[in-house]
């Protein structure tokens, strides 16, 4: 079933898609991104609570989900490397890893400054925030731990088996608001139940999580080119694609 | 003359900033450490608050001493130390170069985030304030001290351990009166005696530690 | 429109503070990370250019000096 996905295991093919795909996720990322933030800058209406302040839902929300879901992603990599030995996902892995750590900063920051006119405290030790805290952590100690190595091969499996233990702590952050009583509220948007936000909030919401999903594809995208040509510089097609660059212009 | 000077700054820096890894390592120490207490004691922030000080400053030690190895290790095993010290020029200044670099590459990041570290726990602004002199007083004294050891066991292999165990001790009048420093001033009491002791210690290595540093390289070189 | 004017846009009913660091520092961030990944990527290529230039003027500096030492040994 996942034949098709085999010709990615070789750095000349999975560079060939990334050019393929990154007009698409950053036509993606712009359109998304910059219609959902205005909507919910200027159109979306204010919360009868929480009045203007809740703006900040439509950076905080997507960048939270997403700082979850990059590190699965980043997960996922590091086993499809450690079980197939591919090269090239380990190569994802890392190129993950530092937009995965952006995006969790981007969720603590914006939730510090949403809590502090809500809450009364920029920041508070319940089980939500502590643990999207530790995944910063992991994600620093996986780019930590890549670097430390000089043999790339050997530094994919050591951050690989990083990223694999450290997922753990993902469940725990989607929970933690159900498992213990926290001051972060509980979960709005759920798979199966109709959203507790209001639909004329819920639709800039929606639209801000895929953008900020295909920000994450597109630079994620950028960094696993950066990957490949750092690691296979000596390749003759590597050496044929920068002297063509000299002429025109890499994808970027 | 001073061109020489300049020079080993600017050595210092470039080779300082070409193992970004190396420089952050005990910054996320310093950070892990802090946030390790809330969720150790609890997240209650009046208990925080009481221990802040304390933990920040333990880290901040503790944080330092991991760091303060490669002072001199990288110049000592390639043979660059020993050609400064054959060079004819003033070691005493070249140490103090050094140690300025050192200082600005491990102790600013702490400084900068020192906000972030007190809010994790729970700190008053005048809290902060005091913290942040004690820290600006206190951590050129870590490394002018602890540059000390470092060139007494520069030449010894797993010499962290044992660095740590001669530091410790010599910190600890440090620890004491920059607590009593931040706790005062949470209680809103005056804490300009105990800022004014540790800027006396803070001389008191400016004008020593460069000769006991050049003494303790000699005594390493043989 | 949820908003009477610019300023009153900007002053986002008394939150203005926390709403802009949040936007603020979220957009440094992002655009931070976008900037450090398209300009490594483009240093890689270039050194790449780079060092095959390098080789391109060994190459010919040698075959240079070939040329010479024949004419030379003639």
């Amino acid at each position: 079933m996942w034949k098709w996905l085999h010709p990615y295991a070789k750095t000349e093919n999975a560079y060939a898609l990334c050019n393929t795909l990154l007009p698409w996720f950053w036509a993606g990322t712009c359109a998304f991104l910059s219609v959902g933030i205005v909507w919910g800058l200027v159109f979306a209406p204010q919360d009868y609570q929480q009045f203007e302040s809740v703006r900040i839902i439509y950076i905080h929300v997507p960048s939270a989900m997403l700082s979850m879901g990059a590190y699965v992603a980043m997960a996922v990599a590091a086993l499809v490397g450690i079980v197939w030995q591919w090269r090239t996902a380990f190569m994802t892995m890392i190129a993950i890893a530092p937009v995965g750590a952006v995006v969790t900063f981007v969720a603590l920051f914006t939730g510090a400054a949403w809590g502090k006119p809500m809450w009364g405290t920029w920041w508070i030790w319940d089980a939500r925030l502590t643990s999207e805290l530790i995944l910063l952590f992991l994600y620093i100690g996986i780019i930590a731990l890549y670097g430390v190595f000089d043999d790339k091969q050997q530094a994919g499996k050591a951050a690989g088996v990083m990223a694999l233990v450290g997922v753990v702590n993902v469940p725990i952050i989607h929970y933690s608001v159900v498992w213990w009583n926290t001051l972060h509220q509980g979960a709005s948007i759920s798979k199966v139940d109709k959203p507790d936000v209001a639909d004329p909030m819920l639709w800039p919401l929606l639209i801000c999580i895929i953008g900020f999903s295909f920000f994450i594809a597109a630079v994620s995208t950028v960094r696993l080119k950066s990957e490949i040509v750092r690691r296979e510089m000596h390749r003759p097609w590597v050496q044929k694609l920068a002297h063509n660059n000299g002429v025109t212009t890499d994808a970027v | 003359m001073s061109a020489f000077y300049t020079g080993v700054f600017k050595r210092d820096l470039t080779l300082a900033f070409r193992q970004k890894a190396e420089l952050l390592q005990p910054l996320m120490f310093l950070v892990l450490v802090v946030s390790l207490f809330p969720i150790g004691v609890g997240p209650a922030p009046e208990i925080l608050q009481v221990i802040g000080p304390g933990v920040i400053w333990v880290a901040a030690i503790l944080s330092s001493l991991m760091g303060m190895e490669r002072l001199f290790r990288d110049d000592f095993h390639d043979g660059s130390l020993e050609q400064l010290m054959l060079s004819g020029m003033n070691l005493n200044l070249v140490v103090a170069v050094k140690i300025f670099v050192h200082w600005l590459v491990s102790a600013v990041p702490l400084l900068i985030l020192s906000p972030l570290l007190a809010m994790f726990l729970h700190m008053t602004f005048d809290m902060y304030i005091a913290l942040l002199m004690t820290l600006l007083l206190g951590t050129p004294l870590i490394s002018m001290v602890g540059a000390i050891a470092v060139g007494l066991t520069v030449g010894v292999n797993r010499g962290g351990v044992l660095l740590a165990l001669l530091l410790i001790p010599v910190f600890i009048p440090l620890l004491i009166f920059a607590t009593s420093a931040v706790d005062s001033a949470a209680l809103q009491l005056p804490y300009l005696s105990q800022l004014a002791i540790i800027a006396a210690m803070l001389l008191l290595a400016v004008a020593f530690s460069p000769f006991a540093i050049t003494y303790s390289l000699k005594v390493s070189q043989n | 429109m949820q908003f009477d004017s610019f300023s009153d846009f900007l002053h986002m009913g008394g939150y203005a503070f926390y709403i802009w660091l949040a936007y603020g520092v979220t957009f440094v961030a992002l655009v931070g990370i976008v900037t450090q990944s398209i300009l490594e990527h483009r240093s890689l290529i270039k050194n790449i250019t780079k060092e095959q230039a390098r080789q391109a003027r060994i190459k010919k500096s040698q075959a240079k000096s070939k040329k010479t030492e024949i004419a030379e040994s003639e």
